[in-house]
């Protein structure tokens, strides 16, 4: 299946940085609809008022940090299938767990590269 | 053996230095003490209360002599002057990264629009280039995170130089109130969560992405 590049992306993470890198790279890689969020809280609260086809969180931040956000995202009836990659430099093996007991669709470790991301989504989504 | 009235007045004597060990008691109080606790004995007491009583007044020493020692150290300097001074300089460490980074990706961005103007080969090798540059600025994100644990430990070493300065008799120093800077500013952790938040890990204790890619897919 192919990807559709014109669904919406919803990036979160607390550095304004990152969130400018990962818009950076996903517009390379052919993604115009990219909406930013800088924690959970606010991620949620647009995830539940516009259609996205992709979270992309980071996990470290306040009030809400990444991890309660996919565990509210995966308890939502109308969210609960929503693709969620984590992106953090949690790399510890319990963190890696702690996620995928949660939902985690994919997770990247911080710092990364533009073909980790690519490959990421495409497990998630589809072929490019 | 301590006869009653020798042992209600050593009992009221210890009751006065409890009551007064926030005021922590100077080795001559302690000494003074003592002095009256023997002096109330009247004959009754024995070699092994002697004994007790000369390590009363060897620990009190000890304590007096400790307290001399890190007053000399000035552990108010650590908490109201080092490490503020410290997360100071961490603190300007990470706007100057962001600013820097944030000034990287403007020219980049600038670049990446130039190259779409080029031809095919050329635009290509920028927009390689461009991307390097995006994943190399990745660092500002983790050099922040490295050094707000940097400043978290800073700011335990801080609370324990207090707690000891109190310990002794000390108030603790005005750094103590002092409240975190941007660097310090600490998510507030999740509850059971807490224990997930370690930040980024050295090379050698660090999950790879492949590590990763394997824990996911078992």
């Amino acid at each position: 299946m192919a990807i559709d590049k014109n669904m919406q992306i919803l990036i979160v993470d607390d550095y304004k940085t990152m969130l400018r890198i990962v818009r950076n790279l996903l517009k390379q890689l052919g993604f115009e609809n990219v909406d930013e969020a800088t924690d959970g809280s606010a991620a949620l609260q647009k995830l539940r008022e516009k259609s996205y086809g992709l979270v992309i969180s980071d996990w470290n931040m306040e009030p809400m940090t990444g991890l309660q956000l996919l565990r509210e995202v995966r308890s939502d009836d109308e969210l609960k299938e929503m693709p969620f990659i984590m992106v953090t430099a949690e790399s510890k093996s319990e963190n890696v767990v702690a996620a995928k007991e949660a939902g985690v669709s994919n997770y990247i470790v911080k710092p990364f590269n533009a073909e980790t991301l690519k490959s990421k989504i495409s497990s998630v989504l589809g072929d490019f | 053996m301590i006869g009653a009235q020798a042992r209600a007045q050593l009992e009221s004597c210890l009751a006065l230095l409890r009551d007064r060990r926030d005021a922590a008691a100077g080795r001559r109080e302690i000494a003074e003490i003592v002095r009256d606790v023997l002096n109330s004995l009247q004959g009754d007491i024995s070699a092994r209360d002697i004994r007790l009583c000369e390590e009363l007044e060897s620990l009190a020493q000890y304590i007096q002599e400790a307290k001399n020692e890190i007053a000399a150290l000035r552990p108010d300097e650590i908490s109201q002057q080092h490490i503020p001074s410290a997360t100071d300089e961490l603190d300007a460490i990470v706007a100057a990264t962001e600013e820097a980074t944030g000034t990287i990706l403007d020219c980049t961005e600038t670049v990446e629009e130039v190259a779409k103007g080029l031809d095919q080969e050329n635009a290509k090798k920028l927009e390689d280039a461009v991307t390097r540059v995006y994943e190399a600025c990745n660092f500002q994100d983790i050099t922040g995170q490295r050094i707000t644990k940097v400043v978290k430990t800073l700011k335990h070493i801080e609370e324990r130089v207090n707690f000891v300065v109190s310990a002794l008799g000390h108030e603790p120093a005005n750094g103590a109130e002092r409240k975190p800077g941007k660097a310090g500013e600490q998510a507030a952790p999740a509850q059971d969560d807490a224990a997930l938040l370690n930040g980024p890990q050295l090379p050698d204790n660090a999950f790879s992405q492949e590590d990763i890619d394997a824990l996911l897919a078992d």
